[in-house]
């Protein structure tokens, strides 16, 4: 079965999606991907999307589902690398990802991820 | 046949006396534009034309202008027009330029064949249906290269309006100048988002001091701009918003909400440097020397 890669990188989770989503593949990397937050104890998710050339709603809502629910389970998210010509599209289409957090590149993406979860530590001390 | 050819003998044996003719009526005060063009350089074309006219003719009675012959007649028509377009003829003016000529051979005509009106009135007929078709040459080219600068200025317009300026490493710019309609938000958005991907950039300043007005509509080109770079994973400042926009902004309803804006672009480049770790500070004399 087709699936997308889901690389542990220290405290975080690594999503490229490197080929067109479709709604299964979607919904399975949904998921694949909570499952793996908790069994991996993760503390951020990065998903690139910079080799996407299409992201239609449904995609766009899925994204946002994902932020949300790794909120839940304690993992920040970062969506890295939209291309212009998707971000206008999808602007167009009114969805604008509120609540998702997203950067440039993947580098930068971890920098965010690394503050985020720093802070988030940061409130814990007794932790 | 044989007549014919007497006929445009005549006339090229009388081109001077038509000339000089023409030439009084164009340089008729009433009709002269002595402000755009000199009475020796209308002359020089007034000739040039006759003898371009003259040599199409001797081919090609029947004036039939799509035919190779009239190339040289069409395509120094043309040039003249183009430049009396430029350089703020009317489209009379331009038109005249041409019909004026008709009074001068007609008279001549008149004279020349006033023993065979048969003739005359053929010859009438003729030489009128051809400088009718050359007229409305004229006025076509006219509106032609009218509307090939409106064409030029609107996208020299589009590509003045919209530059993308790097302040620093990371931050970009974009002063906007001028009512933002959808077209142009395109244009701006596509121009900002491709240079934030150029430059890596985490800021981009959208400076609107140059916007007269910002209605909802305009807001919501705004506001798309900024959603749309912020996908990229890129933070908006919209600066240069002016008390009497803040205030109509307010009384429409339209508010930035989550988007970080600030009054002056100055107050923009200082937050955008803070957020790109940097920070401004003066120089203390004191401390260089």
């Amino acid at each position: 079965m087709e699936r997308i890669p889901i690389l542990k990188l220290g405290n975080f989770l690594l999503v490229s999606i490197q080929v067109d989503m479709h709604d299964q593949l979607a919904l399975n990397l949904q998921d694949e991907l909570t499952a793996r937050i908790v069994q991996d104890n993760a503390k951020g998710v990065l998903i690139d999307i910079s080799a996407l050339e299409v992201v239609d709603s449904f995609i766009g809502r899925m994204l946002a589902n994902i932020a949300s629910m790794a909120r839940i389970l304690d993992a920040e998210t970062v969506v890295v690398g939209m291309r212009p010509a998707v971000a206008i599209t999808m602007v167009e289409l009114g969805l604008s990802l509120p609540g998702v957090r997203t950067a440039l590149n993947v580098e930068k993406g971890i920098e965010i991820l690394n503050s985020l979860v720093a802070r988030n530590t940061d409130e814990y001390p007794a932790e | 046949m044989e007549k014919k050819s007497t006929l445009i003998e005549a006339l090229r044996s009388h081109g001077k006396e038509l000339l000089q003719e023409w030439q009084r009526e164009q340089l008729n005060p009433a009709l002269l534009r002595s402000d755009l063009i000199s009475p020796d350089e209308l002359k020089q074309q007034m000739e040039n034309f006759y003898e371009h006219l003259l040599e199409a003719l001797e081919k090609d009675r029947e004036g039939e202008l799509s035919r190779e012959t009239w190339k040289p007649v069409r395509s120094f028509l043309a040039d003249l027009c183009r430049s009396r377009a430029k350089q703020g003829f009317t489209p009379t003016e331009t038109a005249l330029f041409v019909l004026s000529l008709k009074r001068p051979i007609f008279r001549w005509l008149q004279d020349f064949l006033k023993n065979d009106p048969e003739h005359l009135g053929k010859e009438l007929w003729n030489i009128n249906a051809l400088l009718d078709k050359l007229g409305l040459l004229t006025t076509e080219t006219y509106i032609k290269s009218k509307e090939e600068i409106i064409r030029r200025q609107q996208e020299e317009m589009l590509e003045l309006s919209t530059p993308v300026v790097k302040i620093w490493e990371q931050i970009v710019a974009v002063p906007l100048i001028g009512t933002l309609d959808s077209a142009r938000t395109q244009t701006v958005m596509e121009n900002l988002l491709q240079e934030i991907v150029n430059v890596s950039a985490t800021v981009a300043i959208i400076d609107i001091t140059g916007v007269p007005t910002v209605d909802t509509l305009v807001a919501q080109h705004l506001i798309k701009t900024v959603s749309a770079a912020r996908l990229m994973g890129t933070e908006c400042i919209i600066s240069g918003i002016r008390p009497q926009i803040a205030q109509t902004m307010i009384h429409l309803g339209v508010s930035f909400q989550d988007i970080t804006t600030k009054a002056t672009l100055a107050e923009a480049i200082k937050y955008g440097l803070s957020r790109v770790g940097y920070r401004i500070s003066r120089i203390e004399s004191s401390k260089q020397q």
